[in-house]
């Protein structure tokens, strides 16, 4: 048990403020492991974000069981030190780069997180320093964040994650509103954390090919979970994403559409490379 | 508007630059001190002197410095007109009478008076322009200001709350400004026009402006709200710092300079000649 990081059973949430409001989520069970690279999809209201915000305390589940870092969310006499002590361990990262950037300078920023954990002067130079280097942003640690494109922003709020020596990150759709280029500058940062320093990785999404990279991907549906397995799974079952309001990425689109028209493929790619390769392979054989 | 300019900082290299900003607020305070000291001639020349060394100390070019002058320009020439001709005194220069109940007196000592108060006005905006907004930027004076206050937490004055509301602030100055284009050229894309008709009309073509901008404003506060609370954020309260400054040997002979500055222009009071102002 005690590599799993979020443990949620039956996990049923609404906004209280709306009478009689439709539960957003009903019934999520999920085990969520130390260490996974985990994207979750879903449409526009699916209840995705909903799940993400119950992680780090922003909203409490109505009923269920969710235990995220050794911390009890569900439990009735959860204090606020209980949440202070959760969002040291699971770090947030949000969709619009320009709302979650507090100071005037990057690397102030980035000192944010730590100045409030009370951690000390020289220890928060040294991290803020290091973190920085880790985004690749070192060069902007006196720059305004106003000046810097959405993909460094979001890398100056990854950084002022790092800076608080997180075990988990959630990013909530903090791809969304970034450029290609920065879309991939945040991805790649992500990765690049996963792999080395073992932080879990949960991102929300309805970028397909996002998912796609992923070790596991969820699908949450009207507030259930529709699917969950590796990329390679989820997309080998393309009614289902349909049916669910999402795309199939658009490789995987297209072996099917080749397949209904009687080309023979084998295997589910996944990303663009194995596809131009099974296409490849399925000419070379054509005509050899 | 990226390149939006927050303040009037004038980023260089000098001895003022290089001062602690806490003792720039000190320093200010005791100049503003300094320029009510002063009684007669030998003390505003002493005074107008050490505004001329303080501005080839601080590099800031002449041209930036006389923008600090500007907007006060009718403030100084209504206050140099009326001690010009409503001072009264020993030595009555000329006089003239305009209307049967109305004369103008013109004494030697109105035009003294009319003198130090110009120097007085300029110096007290050039002193504070230059240890402050020209060398020390916003955000260092915030912390400043939120040191220097630091006491007042005894009596329950928010003072790290004040402080943290006036870097949000100096933080989103340049996003809201950006949006406020956006907006404007939302809005004129609709057919709005901004630049005809009277004050009114012109007034009332802003409210479409202002309204997205503060739902908008609201939006963002609500967010930064979940950000800053995500990354642990609870106030003042355990909170550290990454940079502490310290005082340093430069910054007490500052203070020590301008303090001697101060007991000089009590003392050259003594030796006046001419007109001395009570």
């Amino acid at each position: 048990m005690e590599d799993i990081l979020i443990h949620a059973k039956d996990l049923w949430c609404s906004y209280e403020e709306e009478e009689n409001s439709v539960p957003v989520l009903r019934g999520i069970s999920v085990d969520i492991r130390r260490g996974e690279y985990v994207a979750i999809l879903g449409h526009n209201g699916s209840g995705k974000s909903t799940f993400a915000k119950l992680l780090n305390g922003i909203l409490i589940p109505q009923s269920g069981e969710l235990t995220v870092a050794g911390t009890d969310l569900a439990s009735p006499d959860l204090t606020d030190d209980d949440i202070f002590a959760l969002r040291r361990q699971v770090g947030m990262v949000f969709q619009n780069p320009d709302n979650q950037l507090v100071a005037t300078i990057v690397e102030d920023d980035v000192a944010f997180g730590p100045e409030n954990l009370g951690v000390p002067s020289a220890e928060i130079r040294r991290r803020v320093d290091e973190a920085l280097a880790t985004v690749g942003m070192s060069k902007y640690a006196k720059h305004e964040p106003h000046r810097l494109s959405g993909g460094q922003k979001q890398r100056v709020a990854i950084a002022g994650l790092i800076a608080m020596m997180p075990t988990c990150m959630i990013f909530d759709e903090s791809t969304a509103m970034l450029d290609p280029a920065g879309r991939r500058e945040v991805i790649e940062t992500f990765e690049k954390l996963n792999k080395e320093q073992g932080i879990t990785v949960l991102t929300i999404t309805h970028y397909m090919s996002e998912a796609a990279r992923a070790d596991r991907v969820i699908v949450i549906d009207d507030g259930r979970i529709l699917a969950d397995g590796t990329p390679r799974e989820i997309f080998a079952d393309a009614e289902r994403l349909v049916a669910a309001g999402l795309d199939v990425p658009q490789c995987t689109a297209l072996i099917h559409a080749l397949r209904e028209k009687g080309v023979a493929l084998e295997g589910e790619p996944v990303t663009l490379e194995e596809c131009a390769d099974l296409i490849c392979r399925a000419l070379e054989g054509k005509n050899g | 508007m990226k390149n939006i300019a927050l303040g009037q900082f004038y980023p260089a290299r000098s001895p003022i630059h290089a001062l602690d900003a806490r003792m720039k607020v000190i320093l200010s305070i005791l100049y503003i001190v300094c320029t009510f000291l002063c009684k007669n001639v030998l003390a505003f020349g002493a005074l107008a002197l050490s505004a001329v060394l303080l501005i080839l100390l601080s590099r800031v070019p002449m041209r930036t410095i006389l923008r600090a002058i500007r907007p006060i320009l009718f403030i100084m020439l209504f206050t140099a007109l009326i001690n010009l001709f409503f001072t009264k005194g020993e030595t009555l220069l000329w006089s003239q009478q305009i209307l049967p109940f109305w004369r103008i007196d013109l004494h030697l000592e109105g035009i003294y008076s009319a003198a130090f108060m110009l120097v007085r006005i300029v110096v007290l905006i050039l002193g504070t322009s230059i240890f402050l907004t020209y060398t020390t930027t916003p955000i260092a004076l915030t912390d400043a200001i939120e040191s220097l206050l630091s006491p007042l937490r005894v009596i329950h004055v928010p003072v790290h709350e004040f402080a943290m509301m006036m870097t949000i602030a100096l933080r989103f100055i340049p996003t809201l400004s950006e949006e406020t284009e956006k907006i404007m050229n939302a809005q004129k894309a609709r057919g709005v026009d901004f630049s005809q008709g009277g004050l009114i009309r012109r007034a009332k073509a802003l409210i479409p402006i202002l309204i997205p901008l503060f739902v908008s404003a609201f939006r963002r506060a609500d967010e930064l709200a979940t950000a800053m609370e995500c990354r642990c954020y609870r106030g003042g309260k355990g909170r550290t710092k990454m940079t502490v400054s310290h005082l340093h040997f430069g910054d007490f002979t500052a203070l020590l300079l301008v303090v001697a500055f101060g007991t000089g222009l009590i003392l050259l009071n003594r030796y006046g000649f001419g007109f001395t102002m009570v």
